[in-house]
């Protein structure tokens, strides 16, 4: 095993760590001065007090994780996502329900999130399946059992419900292109989102129809969307080759119904079956006026914490507006406000490069393995990083809807930034043993 | 589509890219939120910003000796943070309020629709006896607390016309000023509004830090800025001047104006019945102007300057000066008294102007008019009428008839002196003569003057020929007087025609059959002039023009007495009071002094004349 033995410090990526550990170390800081009792910081009841024990204890754990040998997570990657699957069912019946998701396990005054764990699992299964035996994208039964394999845990996730975590799980959409998945999946995506986009704001418009009456823009646009999508079909169909054309015209007619049956039942589904609240929080974020005051409380209230705080900020623990309860869910979700009104734009855009360079430099890690498995774990882990990251900070800079979802490594929470240890953890792990035999 | 290895390791740019693209939106939508506009930080400081105005104490009022006339004293607002009311037994509250329950009810609710965790006020401006009343209990109500406000005390309760209200700003005041918000005070009439610049200062502000509560967490000293006081207005008023002169009307409807003639400046202004200004403030502010404003006897009426009445008698003083500037006649002219044309009184056939002045001759004044209005033998009577008018018209006017006197009394009326235009508009253009206007050579007529005016025409007497524009303000905040108030007004006539006509007003006085002898007083050589100014169906108003001592006079005023009877009779001796009081420091006689203080009219709605325990009307009354 002489050959095996490895060389943990000088293999370890410490830039990642240490790039970490300051998110860890600016976090927690943010969330003494959003907490506002900078007095009782050593309170360990406190929050900021909390937050320091736990993390000490992630420190230990990713000691422990390091310690552990890659082997260890490849073997045992199904049995992690079995028991994960296992959390995730019983935390629907028996969990604690705290603000309408039934998402936690209640132990005394700490509690875990499954949800946070399932993310690590998850990878580590993709992974693991999607390395058996070398050729990742081969089958099409391949490819719809690693979505099968990351639909199962997100649906679960979904019936809590916690949305922002199912977002999470659609990031792995990036693995499984890296994986081979056509770029044209990306497209229809971009595409599925400007119609997405069109539907609502057209959709909550109004507009006079013949013999109808008043009634919602969408119908005009459906019928718009129809006429210019047959027009473009037909002068495509013209355009290709003759032996192309059936091919072009049936590919090109599926897209344009898809399209239109896309846009009918997004619309529907925003009438009908979404809370009255949730519409208003998407028309918010669209800028489409809504009648009720409290819609936009909380994304106004945090955009405005950024705002103030100018180039450099007001210093630390010196922001009104965190310090004096303006701001909702300040040290978890609604993290980056502190950061954006104390620290300024320089702080603030600090941070976010500071996360891209993080992801930028885990995707680096991924592409400079030789073993498939790591190269694919990786990929998810920047995935996950990268979905928590567009989605928390979109959020609180009024650039995506208010979703509830941690900043990693930033955010106030034990199971977040443990689940976030286990998931970079495991990673460097493997990472450090990036130049031993293929596996 | 099976891709080869070097095209899926290319896809790391793409997802690279795409990370990348999201950062950099990211930090762009950073800049422009917190570097490129405000919008965000001006709303954050909404939110978080609170300003607390400091009020500054407002400028005090003084008399010309220092007195203290109007000052500051604490009135006490009883404030309400409506979420601290929830559980609060409301019927027990009302009676310790001593309100109606539902009054209560709606004053809570009013609150609550203001803000649930600002304060508003529940009542205002109780005086320190109910705020003593209700201060033990306070504690009881978490919800209430009490914010001290200065209000207006007028020390003496005297000259509340001249000082004015002041009281809470309106809507419309807001608009106009923004530094007035809702439930600021600021002075409303009177001298509280005319110098409301001066005397209100610079507030202070300091500013606070709220939570989302509304709960002041913490000062940002370095942009506050500390209150700057008002400035003190020193009025021209003898305090005990005032107080006398306002006691000696005390009863009677009717004004009185002194003037010291040498600088124009008010020594007593009164406009009869006059109130304690301080029961306009406070809680019984509602019921006391209800009362004032449907008093019949009008008291926020300031008949001092707003109060017009024909001139009378003592306007054939004017006549006089000016006839014999004009050379239409000298001091020696006699004239028969003709009693076809205009009635007379009394027993005289052919005065100089001295005598004729003393025994009002109506007939002489009538005639020296008729002179100077027809001067010029090549023209018809028409023409010679027009152009007469002319210059009377502006050698009138020189007196400062007809006009506000400059103005700085605010609400002063300028009377009326009629001209040519005047004439031409009532008869057309050469429709009118002498014939059709006489009645104005004797001060009847159109003619239309105020106590104030005829108070500076007895400061032109004294100073034999000129007068400064009345005025009530000495100085304020130690900058002194405007040049405007120590400019003096030529009125055009020479000092020497003075003599005659102060020999005249020495007469009224001191000859045995002069009609204003109650104006005597002992070691003071004082010249009057009796006024009576007849009324339809009522008494006449009786009418007092003096001035003291002839040698180097100190005291120039006029007295209106209402419904009263002659001049001689009722404002002489008020005059004389005055005169005595201001000159000697104290009244000798105190018979005389009782005989007016003890005089009233019945304070009855529904009085009649017949009822005025004050002596009979002159029987023969003068035009």
């Amino acid at each position: 095993m002489s050959s095996r033995r490895l060389q943990l410090t000088s293999r370890l990526d410490w830039v990642t760590l240490l790039t970490v550990a300051f998110l860890v170390v600016l976090g927690w800081l943010n969330i003494v001065s959003a907490t506002a009792e900078a007095e009782v910081v050593w309170d360990l009841g406190g929050k900021a007090g909390k937050q320091l024990i736990w993390m000490g204890v992630c420190s230990i754990l990713m000691v422990g994780l390091l310690a552990i040998e890659g082997e260890f997570y490849i073997r045992t990657s199904v049995i992690h996502y079995l028991v994960v699957l296992a959390l995730l069912a019983a935390v629907l019946v028996i969990g604690k329900k705290v603000g309408g998701a039934r998402s936690w396990f209640g132990v005394g005054s700490f509690g875990i999130q499954p949800s946070e764990f399932a993310k690590t699992a998850t990878a580590l299964m993709v992974a693991w399946f999607l390395s058996r035996d070398g050729r990742p994208w081969r089958t099409l039964a391949t490819r719809l059992q690693s979505m099968a394999l990351i639909a199962v845990p997100a649906g679960l996730i979904l019936l809590q419900p916690d949305a922002g975590t199912v977002l999470v799980f659609g990031g792995f959409v990036f693995v499984l292109y890296r994986e081979g998945l056509s770029g044209n999946v990306l497209l229809l995506g971009v595409t599925a989102l400007v119609l997405a986009v069109l539907t609502i704001l057209l959709g909550a418009s109004e507009s006079w129809y013949p013999f109808v009456g008043t009634s919602s823009g969408f119908w005009w646009f459906l019928v718009a969307l129809g006429v210019l999508g047959l027009g473009a079909l037909l002068l495509t169909r013209a355009a290709t080759l003759p032996r192309f054309r059936k091919q072009t015209t049936i590919w090109g007619s599926i897209l344009l119904v898809g399209s239109m049956l896309f846009s009918t039942g997004l619309h529907l589904g925003m009438e009908h079956i979404l809370q009255r609240h949730q519409r208003e929080r998407i028309h918010v974020l669209f800028g489409i006026d809504v009648d009720n005051p409290d819609a936009d409380y909380n994304i106004r209230h945090a955009k405005a914490a950024i705002g103030s705080g100018g180039w450099a900020g007001k210093g630390w623990a010196q922001g009104p507006m965190t310090a004096y309860g303006f701001v909702p869910e300040q040290e978890t979700d609604f993290i980056f406000c502190t950061v954006g009104e104390e620290w300024g734009f320089l702080g603030s855009a600090g941070v976010v490069l500071l996360f891209v360079f993080l992801i930028l430099r885990v995707l680096h890690l991924a592409e400079r393995q030789r073993s498939q498995f790591t190269r694919i774990y990786a990929y998810a882990v920047a995935s996950i990083l990268f979905m928590h990251f567009l989605v928390n900070v979109g959020m609180v800079i009024g650039l995506a809807p208010v979703i509830g979802i941690p900043l990693p490594f930033f955010s106030y929470g034990g199971s977040s930034l443990m689940g976030f240890t286990l998931l970079l953890g495991i990673l460097l792990r493997l990472d450090a043993e990036r130049f031993f035999v293929l596996r | 589509m099976e891709l080869n290895r070097t095209e899926l390791a290319a896809r790391q740019r793409i997802v690279g890219a795409i990370v990348l693209g999201v950062g950099l939106v990211f930090v762009f939508r950073l800049f422009q939120m917190q570097v490129t506009t405000d919008e965000w930080k001006n709303r954050a400081e909404r939110l978080t910003e609170e300003q607390e105005v400091l009020h500054p104490s407002r400028g005090l009022c003084l008399d010309r000796h220092g007195e203290l006339l109007v000052t500051n004293a604490p009135s006490y607002d009883l404030m309400v943070v409506p979420r601290f009311m929830a559980e609060v037994d409301t019927s027990a509250l009302a009676a310790l309020l001593g309100l109606e329950r539902e009054d209560l009810d709606t004053r809570l609710s009013k609150a609550r629709r203001y803000s649930r965790y600002k304060a508003s006020p529940l009542l205002r401006q109780l005086n320190a006896e109910e705020y003593a009343k209700l201060s033990p209990e306070l504690w009881r109500y978490p919800g209430l607390s009490i914010r001290t406000k200065p209000v207006r005390q007028n020390v003496h309760g005297v000259a509340s016309q001249i000082v004015g209200e002041y009281r809470e700003v309106d809507r419309e005041d807001m608009n106009r000023d923004s530094r007035y918000r809702l439930g600021d005070y600021k002075g409303k009439s009177g001298i509280e509004s005319q110098f409301e610049l001066e005397l209100r200062g610079t507030p202070g502000i300091r500013h606070h830090l709220v939570d989302v509560r509304n709960n002041v967490r913490n000062t940002l000293t370095e942009l506050d800025s500390l209150p700057v006081s008002g400035n003190d207005v020193t009025l021209t008023l003898d305090l005990e001047l005032q107080q006398y002169a306002e006691a000696l009307m005390r009863g009677k409807r009717g004004a009185v104006v002194a003037i010291e003639p040498a600088t124009g400046e008010i020594l007593a202004f009164v406009s009869a019945p006059s109130y304690d200004g301080n029961l306009l403030t406070g809680t019984s502010r509602g019921a006391a102007y209800d009362s004032l404003s449907k008093h019949p006897w009008k008291p926020l009426y300031n008949r001092a300057v707003r109060g017009t009445y024909r001139p009378g008698s003592i306007f054939k003083m004017v006549q006089g000066l000016v006839a014999m500037q004009e050379g239409v006649i000298s001091e020696r002219t006699h004239i028969v008294c003709n009693r076809d044309i205009i009635g007379c009184h009394g027993a005289h056939t052919q005065d100089d102007l001295r005598r004729a002045i003393v025994h009002s001759c109506n007939p002489y004044f009538y005639d020296v008019m008729r002179r100077g209005v027809s001067r010029h033998p090549d023209l018809d009577k028409f023409d010679n009428a027009r152009l007469g008018l002319g210059w009377w018209t502006e050698r009138i006017k020189d007196f400062g008839l007809g006009t506000t006197l400059g103005g700085h009394i605010p609400g002063t009326r300028p009377g009326l002196v009629p001209d040519t235009t005047y004439y031409d508009n009532i008869y057309g253009k050469r429709h009118w003569t002498y014939r059709t206007i006489y009645s104005i050579s004797i001060g009847e007529g159109e003619l239309l003057a105020t106590p104030l005016h005829m108070a500076n025409l007895a400061a032109i007497m004294a100073n034999r020929g000129w007068y400064m524009e009345p005025h009530l303000v000495r100085d304020i905040g130690g900058k002194g007087k405007p040049d405007a108030l120590q400019q003096r007004q030529e009125v055009g006539v020479d000092a020497e025609h003075f003599e005659p006509i102060l020999d005249a007003m020495q007469l009224v006085i001191e000859d045995r059959t002069g009609t204003g002898r109650k104006a005597y007083t002992r070691g003071i050589t004082t010249c009057g002039k009796t006024g009576t100014v007849q009324n339809r169906n009522k008494a006449d108003h009786s009418v007092f023009m003096a001035l003291a001592p002839r040698e180097n006079p100190r005291i120039a005023l006029s007295v209106y007495v209402e419904n009263a009877g002659a001049g001689g009779d009722w404002a002489a001796p008020i005059a004389g009071l005055l005169v005595e009081k201001y000159i000697h420091g104290e009244v000798a006689s105190s018979e005389r002094e009782a005989r007016i203080l003890d005089a009233t009219y019945p304070l009855d709605p529904e009085f009649a004349e017949t009822d005025m325990p004050v002596p009979p009307t002159n029987p023969t009354p003068a035009p």
